[in-house]
């Protein structure tokens, strides 16, 4: 379980929000809505655990996160505004590489059969930079489908994919929570998650 | 203990050393004053003229103190650094900033009176001597703090990114002297020693340690002043900010 | 395959599909130790004695060129985030690029140096010395550099920054090591050069990637 107890930001000079709580059960997904610049970026930082809070608390199942019992990192997908995928590399070496960093270690097979499903059978081999904008989205998406970690945090997941691989991940954001996973999100576009679904505004 | 630990923790508030800095700088000024002129005296009427050197030493009663400052000054940055790391408290970045333009300054003040007693005694503008070697990479240091910290936006990586520097620098220190020292022994270059021949006499003692605590004084009063400056810029948006400002 | 492994061989394989990083370093370094006999003249007795001095700082340069690099890609595109967040600790994966920074930068120089060193008609006893020498020499830069990198990543006029900040924490192993190859050609021992040159190493590859690890962090905040 994530809570979140009155989180507040600063960015330079500027509060971006304060004030903000929450709680994410298993099984359920938070929408974050606002409009550009109040902070939903950083929101997710913090909780990450990349950017510190200038007040307010994370726990994670209790504890306190930077505390050395904190299981957070270890439990937690980030997929930022940056793709981390590196244009030298074919998508399946992207993969392999960033699940070896994550943990998780997909090999060959996995990683091929996740790409699969997301549609791009047949690009894997190419290096990444040919992909165009929404293909290189679906393959820093591929790593949902390819490792087990409850928390799953997303910035901005939806953006450059067509109506089909929308679909697609909102259908494996389903999957993941019917199996007990947590899901927080940020997105400019609706997301329909049903009643597992809440979504929470930042306001400047 | 607890109180103890919450006292200090008061000062570390900006808003709380803002004003015991005001209070405490004009007092540090007056006693630099004082000593620094009482060290000149001693070291321009009373000290005698040296046997091998004549009239022209004198002027390591400002070289060798302005040399000892720029190292615990250093020191000092480094400590703040630390300080700033173990409690995260937002002034100890704050002071390490405040320190080091003195820091720089006393480094070129100790270079350049090096090479103006350089000339008269060993005909060149500049020797190769260890501690003056030393000095010049410690200027390169500190320059380099500076730069660091000027270049990067933010104040709260500025701080934490300078202080990082400046600790890694410090523990180079002692390296870079020792490295240093044996490659001028090496090479055998010129040394720079200030008793060559003679033992000091006791008012040359004096009014070296007299113009050391008068530019430790006024080092104090200087970062004391100065972070008065960057209190009020970081924390602008405070209300105590802005009281004070109005 | 595990996290560091991972990170190594990711960085091989990206600079081997772009070459031209790893020969411009060893190109400059040629070009550098090149131009010091045609600025000076070319005198054997006298190229012989500056040459530890010039190859030493041309090795320098040349690998300070590749430094500023080091994680500038991985930051802008976002895989230096995925980094901090893997569950193996940070200094283990800095360790890894530095290694592989080593690999493409550090270790041709030191391979190339003895090739230079005929230009200053140096004997093959000083060439070996001078060989290991570099070899300790870059690696120390690494990690001395890197951390360097990670305090101006993506700070405005970083690469002449960098060079600053580090170029005075580096002067002790630039005077053991090129008074390594000194003592070698006047017949001394080295030995004492060499142990202190690989102490500073070992120095800097224990607590190097820990205080890079901690500056990277403060660069992601």
């Amino acid at each position: 379980m994530l809570s979140v107890a009155d989180l507040s930001c600063i960015r330079g000079d500027r509060t971006l929000f304060r004030g903000v709580s929450f709680t994410l059960e298993a099984g359920q997904c938070l929408h974050l809505e606002g409009g550009n610049g109040v902070g939903k970026t950083s929101l997710l930082r913090i909780v990450a655990g990349l950017s510190p809070a200038a007040q307010g608390e994370v726990r994670w199942h209790g504890a306190l996160l930077g505390s050395p019992d904190c299981q957070l990192p270890a439990q937690m997908l980030y997929l930022g505004h940056l793709l981390a995928l590196k244009d030298e590399l074919s998508a399946v070496e992207n993969l392999i590489a960033g699940g070896a960093i994550a943990g998780s270690g997909p090999n060959q097979e996995q990683a091929l059969d996740a790409l699969k499903q997301l549609g791009l059978a047949g690009r894997t081999a190419l290096p990444v930079r040919v992909l165009s904008q929404g293909q290189k989205r679906r393959v820093a998406l591929a790593r949902l489908l390819l490792q087990q970690h409850p928390l799953w945090v997303l910035d901005e997941p939806f953006v450059a994919l067509d109506a089909a691989a929308h679909a697609l991940i909102v259908r494996v954001l389903h999957g993941h929570l019917a199996q007990g996973g947590m899901v927080l999100l940020t997105s400019h576009q609706p997301v329909d998650m049903g009643t597992q679904g809440r979504s929470l505004r930042l306001d400047a | 203990m607890e109180n103890f630990k919450i006292r200090w923790f008061h000062w570390a508030a900006p808003q709380s050393f803002y004003p015991l800095a005001g209070r405490l700088w004009p007092f540090f000024g007056l006693i630099a004053a004082v000593m620094a002129l009482a060290a000149l005296y001693l070291g321009f009427f009373v000290a005698p003229t040296d046997f091998q050197q004549g009239e022209g030493y004198r002027i390591i009663f400002v070289h060798v103190p302005a040399s000892w400052m720029s190292m615990v000054i250093y020191l000092a940055m480094a400590f703040w650094a630390f300080l700033g790391f173990t409690f995260n408290t937002r002034l100890s970045g704050m002071m390490t900033q405040a320190l080091a333009p003195t820091g720089a300054m006393f480094t070129f003040l100790s270079l350049w009176t090096g090479a103006l007693w350089g000339k008269p005694m060993w005909g060149a503008w500049w020797v190769w001597d260890a501690r003056l070697t030393s000095e010049l990479i410690l200027f390169f240091l500190y320059m380099g703090y500076i730069a660091l910290t000027s270049a990067i936006d933010d104040p709260r990586r500025a701080d934490r990114a300078g202080g990082l520097l400046a600790l890694v620098g410090a523990v180079n220190v002692p390296i870079i002297y020792f490295s240093v020292k044996w490659w001028n022994t090496l090479h055998q270059g010129a040394s720079v020693s200030v008793t060559k021949g003679s033992s000091m006499a006791h008012t040359m003692l004096w009014a070296m340690l007299l113009m050391a605590l008068a530019f430790w004084a006024y080092s104090i009063a200087m970062a004391l002043y100065r972070v008065r400056s960057i209190i009020l810029v970081r924390e602008r948006h405070t209300q105590w900010v802005q009281e004070v400002a109005a | 395959m595990n996290a560091i492994a991972a990170v190594l061989q990711r960085d091989l394989r990206l600079a081997m599909r772009r070459k031209s990083e790893v020969l411009t370093a060893v190109f400059f370094f040629v070009v550098v130790a090149s131009l010091f006999p045609l600025a000076i003249g070319p005198e054997a007795d006298m190229l012989r004695k500056i040459a530890p001095g010039i190859l030493w700082v041309g090795a320098l340069l040349a690998s300070l060129l590749s430094l500023g690099r080091l994680f500038a890609a991985d930051y802008q595109d976002g895989t230096l985030e995925q980094m901090a967040l893997s569950p193996t600790p940070m200094p283990l994966l800095v360790a890894a690029k530095v290694l592989a920074h080593w690999l493409l930068s550090g270790l041709p120089l030191a391979l190339l140096s003895p090739v230079l060193a005929l230009q200053f008609d140096l004997d093959s006893g000083t060439m070996w010395v001078l060989f290991t020498s570099l070899l300790l020499g870059t690696a120390l830069l690494s990690f001395l550099g890197a951390v360097g990198a990670a305090l101006t990543l993506g700070v405005r006029g970083g690469e002449v920054l960098l060079s600053l900040l580090i170029l005075p924490l580096y002067i002790p192993a630039l005077v053991f090591g090129s008074g390594a190859v000194e003592a070698q050609m006047v017949g001394m021992g080295y030995g004492a050069q060499m142990s202190i040159l690989s102490a500073m190493l070992l120095l800097a590859a224990f607590f190097g990637p820990w205080a890079c690890a901690l500056a990277l962090r403060i660069a992601l905040e």
